[in-house]
């Protein structure tokens, strides 16, 4: 096949772009047990409790002070009020550090008589203890470690050590993309990033493992030819693969970003991020990073 | 020819009726046999996020020196404690579940606020023991032990029967003489003593005689489950530990139905969008696909409903995902079908051997996403496990569907003669 550019060659190129895109989720994540937080972490994470109220009208910065006020009178602790919504009907959302219950009464009680309120009114109510948060992260750290090592171990006996290694690499990148994209973006990380998450890491490597089942394949019958010939070859017959699959999975997840509620906006964006830095690794990277790896080991037991 | 064009039929009619039985439900008699996906009661539950309602989860403060031998043990009583509450208040759809050792979950749907049952789910446990006229007589601390036991309950019995063992502290051994003494002495109707619970009566054993002994039985009607909840009951008193809420998610009814209405816009138009790509793109072979995905959305609903699946919003995003995920198959086997179109092979061979030849990386790549959702299953909690299940069944069945629908239609085409390679997006 004819190719318009080479990517095995050009992989320097394609290296140090996902070194850019990965350097501030690195940092970030490795920063975080030193007690530098860049992360905008929701409750799930960090603790806290976050009420949601409907106020029947648009909510005017006045607004916004008087119910600071008001939660500092009930609680004596100090809570931050955003507007969610549009128009005339919005909501006041308040964060703070986790209230026990007997605060929060006070401020769903304070909240329905100042503002002629009921308990319908009340769209969320929410409360984690730092306890749980803490919990929530080590699991995240377990199931991201033990779902990775589990992957490397299943392609490494169905193609080979190295391949194995560039899989993981890839996956490892399209993490760090996304931790990067929240880092910059700041935008708000809870409970629903693990699963999304997860859900890259196996999304990401199924899209390498056919770059890689074709070069298995092609392997068989090019015994003379270079590997990056072979490589580049698979790179390019399975692009259409590659690009149809993530437009339609993009094409479901994107129609639900769009039409869905705040919460299931939090979860599809970072599967949206995941899915196309996934194709990007896939195409750009895996390969190479195969022919990269497999010279490495050769080397050594050269 | 004959042959293909009724097996061609009698597969799209056998998606349609699973289709039917699907939205409308499919029972034999009284017996359902497939819910309804509409059928929150037989089918697909709909998680706290979809229809409101709070998740309470308690956490045992274990004060020091506490003997973890006993947790189960206690945690056991202290389920049996939140579940007396939540019925005596009303909530009878409440459900607790144990979470890890020392963490109990308790489910609350359509409670407004949750405030008010926190409170209470949450409050150190009163055991009282009381004549007919209210007086306390005993409290908690002076029971060392409640046991359902199953046996005679004496050497002149006859039967063996269910009952509760109940073990006194040598200070209650002193009350319970007492109690018993003034109690059996009143007239008939008032001889009995109330075990109450935050102040409301468990049970009303009669009692006929001073008992001066460190151990007593309650008897009389009781089955296996009914005395070991009783027994639980009395074993609240000597909980060692209180229930601290550590944390609370408490959804809206109104968010959670506009949460469901959109997620169900947002699938048909993301289904419909895949639909015409795939048709635009790969011709006859993506009208297939189209068909297959309809078997595929069909046989997923059914299962869902027939697991009584927990759906909550992770979980439809799940869903959705794994419809996108689920033309992959297809689109992975058509493009090599593609590429043995252009190296020259016939139609028949070109499918033929498509097929077999993307079927390693079909299996490799979703054995992948298989792995992710079985570690969010087993590590996660809550939603998260939803999101694990609906993601793990979509990605079985699609694979399912791409090897054996997908085929099966493709090569009815051919019998069709429908052999122009253009149509086959070549």
């Amino acid at each position: 096949m004819k190719s318009k550019f080479q990517i095995i060659k050009n992989f320097k190129i394609f290296g140090i772009i996902s070194c850019i895109l990965c350097i501030v989720g690195i940092v970030s994540l490795i920063a975080l047990p030193f007690g530098k937080n860049f992360f905008n972490l929701s409750i799930d994470f960090a603790g806290g409790t976050e009420m949601e109220f409907n106020m029947h009208a648009a909510v005017t910065p006045d607004m916004k002070g008087e119910i600071a006020d008001l939660f500092k009178e009930a609680t004596g602790v100090d809570g931050t009020v955003v507007e969610a919504g549009s128009g005339v009907n919005q909501q006041a959302i308040i964060r703070s550090t986790s209230i026990d219950t007997d605060k929060r009464s006070a401020v769903i009680e304070a909240m329905k008589a100042k503002f002629n309120l009921t308990d319908d009114d009340l769209y969320n109510n929410e409360d984690v203890s730092a306890s749980v948060g803490n919990d929530l992260k080590t699991a995240a750290f377990i199931s991201a470690i033990l779902a990775a090592i589990l992957m490397m171990i299943y392609i490494a006996i169905r193609f080979e050590f190295t391949s194995g290694l560039a899989a993981v690499v890839c996956l490892l990148h399209d993490l760090f993309v996304m931790l990067s994209f929240y880092v910059i973006f700041q935008v708000q990380m809870d409970q629903n990033f693990i699963a999304a998450a997860l859900t890259i890491l196996g999304y990401s490597i199924n899209a390498s493992i056919i770059v890689f089942d074709r070069v298995r394949e092609n392997l068989r019958v090019a015994r003379k030819e270079p590997f990056e010939d072979v490589a580049e070859r698979s790179v390019w017959q399975t692009m259409g693969r590659t690009i149809n699959t993530t437009v339609t999975t993009l094409l479901t997840v994107g129609m639900v970003f769009i039409l869905g509620v705040p919460s299931l906006r939090n979860f599809t964006l970072p599967l949206i991020i995941g899915i196309v830095s996934g194709a990007y690794s896939s195409i750009f990277l895996s390969a190479s990073l195969w022919g990269k790896f497999r010279k490495i080991f050769r080397r050594r037991h050269a | 020819m004959k042959k293909s064009i009724i097996s061609f039929i009698a597969v799209m009619l056998v998606i349609v009726l699973i289709g039917i039985a699907a939205i409308m439900g499919f029972s034999v008699g009284d017996k359902t046999i497939i819910p309804s996906v509409f059928d929150s009661e037989n089918g697909i539950r709909r998680g706290l996020d979809l229809v409101g309602g709070s998740s309470i989860t308690f956490e045992a403060q274990l004060p020091d020196g506490y003997d973890s031998g006993n947790l189960s043990k206690d945690m056991e009583t202290a389920q049996e404690m939140l579940r007396e509450r939540l019925t005596r208040e009303g909530f009878t759809e409440a459900s607790v579940t144990l979470q890890g050792d020392k963490r109990l979950v308790v489910e609350i749907p359509n409670i407004k606020n949750p405030e008010d049952a926190v409170k209470i789910l949450g409050a150190t446990a009163q055991l009282t023991f009381t004549d007919a006229d209210g007086k306390v007589w005993l409290n908690g601390s002076d029971v060392k032990e409640a046991k359902a036991q199953y046996g005679r309950i004496s050497e002149s019995s006859v039967k063996e029967e269910h009952y509760v063992q109940m073990t006194l502290t040598a200070d209650g051994q002193k009350k319970f003489a007492d109690a018993t003494q003034a109690i059996s002495s009143r007239t008939d109707g008032q001889n009995w003593m109330a075990i109450n619970l935050d102040g409301v009566a468990q049970s009303q054993p009669g009692v006929h005689e001073r008992i001066d002994s460190d151990s007593c039985i309650i008897y009389g009607s009781f089955n296996a489950d009914s005395a070991k909840s009783l027994a639980n009951l009395i074993n609240v008193g000597q909980l060692p530990f209180t229930l601290d809420q550590v944390e609370l998610r408490a959804v809206g009814p109104q968010l959670g139905s506009n949460a469901l209405r959109s997620s169900f816009v947002a699938a048909l138009i993301g289904i419909a969008l895949v639909a015409i790509f795939m048709i635009i793109i790969y011709r006859l072979p993506g009208f297939i696909s189209v068909i297959a995905l309809g078997f595929y959305m069909v046989i997923e609903a059914v299962i869902l409903s027939l697991l009584k699946v927990n759906l909550s919003l992770p979980g439809i995003a799940g869903i959705i995902l794994s419809i996108g995920m689920a033309v992959d198959a297809n689109v992975v086997i058509f493009e090599r079908v593609k590429e043995e179109l252009r190296a020259g092979k016939s139609v028949k061979a070109s499918i033929d051997s498509g097929f077999k030849r993307a079927f390693t990386a079909i299996f490799d790549s979703n054995i992948t996403t298989l792995i992710a959702a079985a570690v969010l299953f087993w590590k996660g909690t809550g939603t998260i496990v939803g999101f694990a299940t609906t993601l793990g069944l979509g990605v079985i069945i699609s694979m399912f569907t791409a090897l054996t629908v997908t085929h099966f239609l493709l090569n009815r085409m051919v019998d069709f003669r429908i052999k122009n390679p253009k149509v086959y997006g070549a």
